[in-house]
């Protein structure tokens, strides 16, 4: 299965090199021929399973809390103004 | 061979994407406090709706609650088994990266609502979602306030039925009446908190004035952004229509994309992102269990919502005998409604007709922040000109008067003009609110 | 003994009697890490103030005989996997996407840790977001086997497995999503627990893959274990998949030996892939199991095969989705800081969950999770538990395999299908072949911890492995 690495790595906002992007074509096409096993399994009337818990109607109240200070919620970025996350914009028009 | 220039009619087929913000006291998978409105920026956050390592989503049961009883409202079935899923895609005001949503359980299904012409709008489905940060822009850089990143959403997606931007208006203003009616959300369009988002595009129904078959669904879709009011709204939806009727009419399809509204201009321009980029990936959010309904619950729910606006309507218009005009303006709001019925309870004790109090309400502008139903309604007592006194019943009853008191007329006739106190009081009790004045030029009149 | 050497309910006992204090216990674990820490670079950060600062108050504490009792792990140096955010302490989940941030809250499982009074030592190397079997995909440099130090020592969890093994602190925590404890805990003569999915909150730990990240722990012996699990194990209102199954005492059990036990071998687990030493090892423990009085009774799980194919397309796609908040917008660094292992799970992930390939793949693999989840009740039907070899290699030299991904994600054959199922693993030392540790897991059904422990206790204190100690 030969996979579009620049596609997918588009999708997932990866910023590849050139050189990566061959490399990482050839490991991950080798590891979905892997994956091919799996059509080997006869899957016509089973259910998928995306929870193991079995839990259901697990919600909470409408109360609030504190929140984080404004200094905390930024403690972790020098690129910050006026108590704002600052980040270079993405173009629209 | 047929030389002859084609002449083809467009029809608009319209449909409608609205979100409306909910009044929770909470987020929808945190704590925080989603009354972000004029706050300080980055004041309501925690590690979930800032979507910092490690932090996990827990959903708000009465966000769920409300936008069922959306649903409801919206004559939606309920899902007995409904799920989370994750929506993937890149943007600054996403801090997770993802979007918390509902792909293909969501919560309630095909609805609709009625219009005034008896056309019903189909709804597809009401889900819920999480709201995004809040951007603004400055220069070449965004700046990101993560308050309202996390306030829940409910979408209300319609069905393609909508044939003009009239009845795009007159939905939102339904929608947006019965969403205040639940007070669940003030659904104010200047503060963000219902935004709608139309697709526009036209179908062939003529050519050369026969009709064509009516399955002809329109080759493409342009969703409109960015509009904050219902005029708006209806000024983009006509530019629309207008814009593509130009383009069809040079043979040639509109382009499917996205377009905003820009206010300035009054125009739609198309909003250069490529749209080919949103796979989005849906999957089942992990880590948010399923949510499942048994019929009890949602008849509970349905239980505890208010009488929704088309109800009331009908009720007035019987109950006070009130033309439908007076009724619709009364239960615009809910508010005004509920004064209005306080106001006719009180008003009984004094024999006022409901539709005085309608008329009062109405029209008198009342500021009910300040004056009591009760207040009014002794207002209306006192008040002078009254305009329902017939005035055949009013000749009848002053000469039965006369009649009954021959001793006070001929006490007024030979100068005791004082006793007409005492007559206007006789006549008055059959006329408890008539003015007094009227009473007494009938009986001056009769006495001449 | 030193007093870093010490277990759980050693060091209980001696801080209880006055023998020694906080202080000097946890200076004695700080001293191993001063030593030896260079070499084995078990640790990214070692938080010495606040454990001296923390062991003082402990003694103060200690002082008085009910909080003693209270406080479960009071005065007890612990290390924490570098994925559990720590308030105000580095988290960097061993990459350099997160190499300086610094947390503003606590994990759940950290406050439970804490408010149960014990030492937070420093938080351990790992393979950078837990991808990894061997501890060598860090980028703050691997992590060697103490016993061996050309050797991996097992991953993700290999910092964590290291420290205890090598005697730097008294226990310490890891995450299992496809392994991730049982395989170092086997490469490193320690006891390794995975609980059940949901048993232990997961907030505030840095995710991996969200359905089957299992929130563990590392000790000396299978006691130590159990009452670790005690403080960790519970429903908490901030992770919404927890279980709300009341938190027994999980040392109830543990002197009832296993007489009469049921316990299955699945023969798919002990096939010719087996390397021949480790085969061998496997089948003395199973005689030792006989001889202990159990029931061996062999057990097929036919979907096996596929658990690696299942397990390589859920938990990627998980990650790919979980990965996402990483832009360094809000904090760390932006994307390009990844490394390979990283990169190519996001990519694998994103590919799966792609448009016109998630049902032939996501799909199919959630389809087959079902069936491996039924091989598993099926087995529980006829046995109390499963016990199986954890690797089916000894553990490799570093270097070995880190140029071929698939080679590497074969390692976990064993061990995937227990989370793809969400059951509990306890890994223990079954004995050592030519220097290296080897080891075992008892698999049970979701919520059969007390069992576990049960069945890990009977063959530990039949076999005491635990006695050898590194030479360092």
């Amino acid at each position: 299965m030969k996979i579009n690495v620049v596609h997918v790595a588009k999708l997932a906002n990866l910023p590849l090199k050139k050189d990566e992007e061959k490399k990482f074509e050839k490991q991950l096409s080798e590891i979905l021929n892997y994956f091919e096993t799996l059509k080997e399994v006869d899957t016509k009337n089973v259910e998928t399973t995306s929870q193991v818990t079995e839990l259901e109607n697990v919600v909470r109240d409408d109360e609030s809390t504190l929140s984080l200070s404004q200094e905390e919620a930024l403690s972790n970025v020098k690129n910050q103004h006026d108590g704002l996350f600052k980040v270079k914009a993405i173009l629209t028009e | 061979m047929n030389n002859e220039p084609l002449t083809i009619n467009y029809e608009p087929v319209i449909g409608l994407e609205v979100h409306v913000e909910l009044k929770t006291k909470s987020k929808m998978f945190c704590s925080c406090s989603a009354d972000y409105f004029g706050q300080k920026p980055n004041t309501h956050t925690c590690p979930v709706c800032l979507g910092s390592p490690g932090a996990l989503p827990v959903p708000n049961g009465k966000a769920i609650d409300w936008c069922v009883m959306i649903g409801l409202a919206l004559n939606c079935k309920i899902a007995n088994f409904s799920k989370f899923d994750r929506k993937n895609y890149f943007y600054p005001d996403l801090p997770k990266g993802y979007q918390i949503s509902q792909y293909d359980q969501p919560f309630c299904l095909k609805g609709f609502i009625t219009l005034s012409n008896g056309k019903k709008i189909g709804i597809t489905r009401v889900h819920m979602e999480e709201d995004t940060a809040k951007l603004t822009h400055q220069g070449e850089n965004s700046l990101i306030d993560f308050n309202r990143s996390g306030v829940p959403l409910v979408e209300i997606v319609t069905e393609p039925d909508f044939e003009n931007a009239k009845e795009v208006i007159e939905y939102l203003k339904k929608l947006q009446q019965i969403v205040r009616y639940l007070d669940v959300s003030d659904a104010d369009m200047e503060k963000g908190n219902m935004r709608l988002e139309p697709n526009i595009s036209l179908r062939e129904i003529t050519m050369n004035n026969e009709l064509l078959t009516i399955n002809n669904l329109p080759k493409y879709k342009v969703e409109v952004k960015n509009i904050n009011s219902f005029r708006f709204a209806e000024k983009a939806i006509e530019y629309e229509i207008r814009r593509q009727t130009e383009i069809l009419s040079e043979n040639k399809t509109p382009v499917q994309e996205t377009r905003g509204w820009d206010e300035d201009k009054q125009k739609t321009v198309s909003q250069r992102i490529k749209e080919e980029a949103n796979d989005y990936r849906y999957f089942p959010e992990p880590d948010i269990p399923p949510i499942r309904f048994t019929q009890n619950q949602i008849r509970q729910l349905a239980d505890q919502m208010p009488e929704l606006p088309d109800a009331k309507l009908a009720r007035l218009i019987k109950e006070y005998n009130l033309s439908k005009y007076d009724a619709e303006i009364l239960t615009r709001e809910k508010e005004m409604t509920d004064y209005f019925e306080e106001a006719v309870k009180v008003g009984k004790t004094f024999k006022i007709n409901p539709k005085q109090i309608a008329n009062t309400v109405i029209n008198k502008k009342i500021d009910m922040n300040n004056i009591l139903p009760a207040e009014l309604v002794k207002n209306i007592v006192n008040f002078k000109k009254t305009d329902d006194i017939d005035e055949n019943k009013l000749q009848e009853i002053t000469d039965k008067v006369i009649k009954e008191n021959q001793k006070a007329i001929n006490d007024y006739k030979s100068g005791k003009v004082q006793v007409i106190g005492f007559l206007i009081g006789k006549v008055k009790q059959h006329f408890p609110t008539a003015d007094s004045n009227q009473i007494k030029t009938a009986l001056e009149k009769k006495l001449k | 003994m030193k007093l870093n050497e010490l277990t759980i309910k050693e060091a209980k006992g001696g801080l209880k009697s006055k023998k020694f204090s906080s202080v000097e216990l946890t200076k004695a674990c700080l001293e191993q890490i001063k030593k030896h820490n260079k070499d084995l670079n078990a640790f990214i950060t070692v938080t010495e103030k606040e454990a001296l600062d923390s062991a003082r108050k402990a003694d103060d504490l200690a002082s008085q005989d009910q909080v003693l009792e209270a406080k479960s792990l009071l005065g007890i140096p612990i290390a924490l996997k570098d994925l559990f955010s720590t308030k105000g302490i580095k988290t960097t989940a061993a990459s350099n996407v997160l190499k300086d941030y610094i947390p503003q809250y606590d994990a759940a499982v950290v406050k439970k840790i804490k408010d149960a009074g014990a030492i937070i030592i420093g938080k351990t190397n790992c393979d950078a977001w837990a991808h990894g079997s061997s501890g060598e995909n860090s980028d703050f440099g691997p992590t060697k086997n103490p016993w061996d130090k050309e050797y991996v020592p097992g991953g993700s969890s290999s910092g964590s497995a290291v420290s205890v093994a090598s005697d730097m602190c008294i226990a310490s925590t890891g995450t299992d999503t496809g392994g991730s404890i049982r395989l170092p805990a086997s490469f490193n003569n320690v006891v390794g627990l995975k609980p059940t999915y949901g048993r232990v909150s997961r907030y505030g730990i840095i995710a991996m893959a969200s359905s089957l990240d299992s929130i563990g722990h590392f000790t000396k012996t299978v006691e130590d274990s159990a009452l670790f699990f005690n403080v960790t194990a519970g429903q908490d209102k901030m992770d919404a998949t927890t279980l709300p199954n009341p938190v027994e005492d999980f040392t109830k059990d543990l002197n009832k030996g296993i007489k009469g036990l049921k316990i299955g071998i699945p023969k798919e687990f002990v096939t010719s892939d087996l390397d021949n030493e480790a085969k061998e090892k496997f089948e003395e423990t199973v005689k030792t199991f006989a001889n202990l009085g159990a029931e061996i009774i062999e057990i097929s799980l036919p979907y096996t095969e596929y658990g690696i194919a299942a397990y390589y397309i859920i938990q990627p796609s998980e990650v790919s989705s979980n990965l996402a908040r990483y832009d360094g917008i809000r904090y760390g660094n932006d994307r390009s800081y990844f490394g390979d292992e990283a990169k190519r799970r996001i990519m694998l992930g994103t590919f799966t969950l792609s448009s016109g390939y998630y049902d032939a793949y996501y799909k199919k693999a959630m389809a087959v999770r079902t069936l491996i989840i039924k091989d598993f009740n099926d087995a529980f039907q006829k046995v109390d538990a499963l016990i199986s070899p954890v690797c089916p290699t000894l553990p490799w030299k570093l270097g070995e395999k880190i140029n071929d991904p698939i080679k590497m994600y074969m390692s976990d054959v064993l061990t995937v299908t227990a989370n793809l199922a969400g059951i509990p693993g306890l890994s223990l030392p079954i004995g050592f072949i030519d220097g290296l540790p080897v080891g075992m897991q008892i698999l049970g059904p979701q919520l059969s911890e007390v069992k576990l422990f049960q069945i890990g206790y009977a063959y530990e204190q039949a076999t005491q492995w635990r006695k050898q100690k590194p030479a360092l």
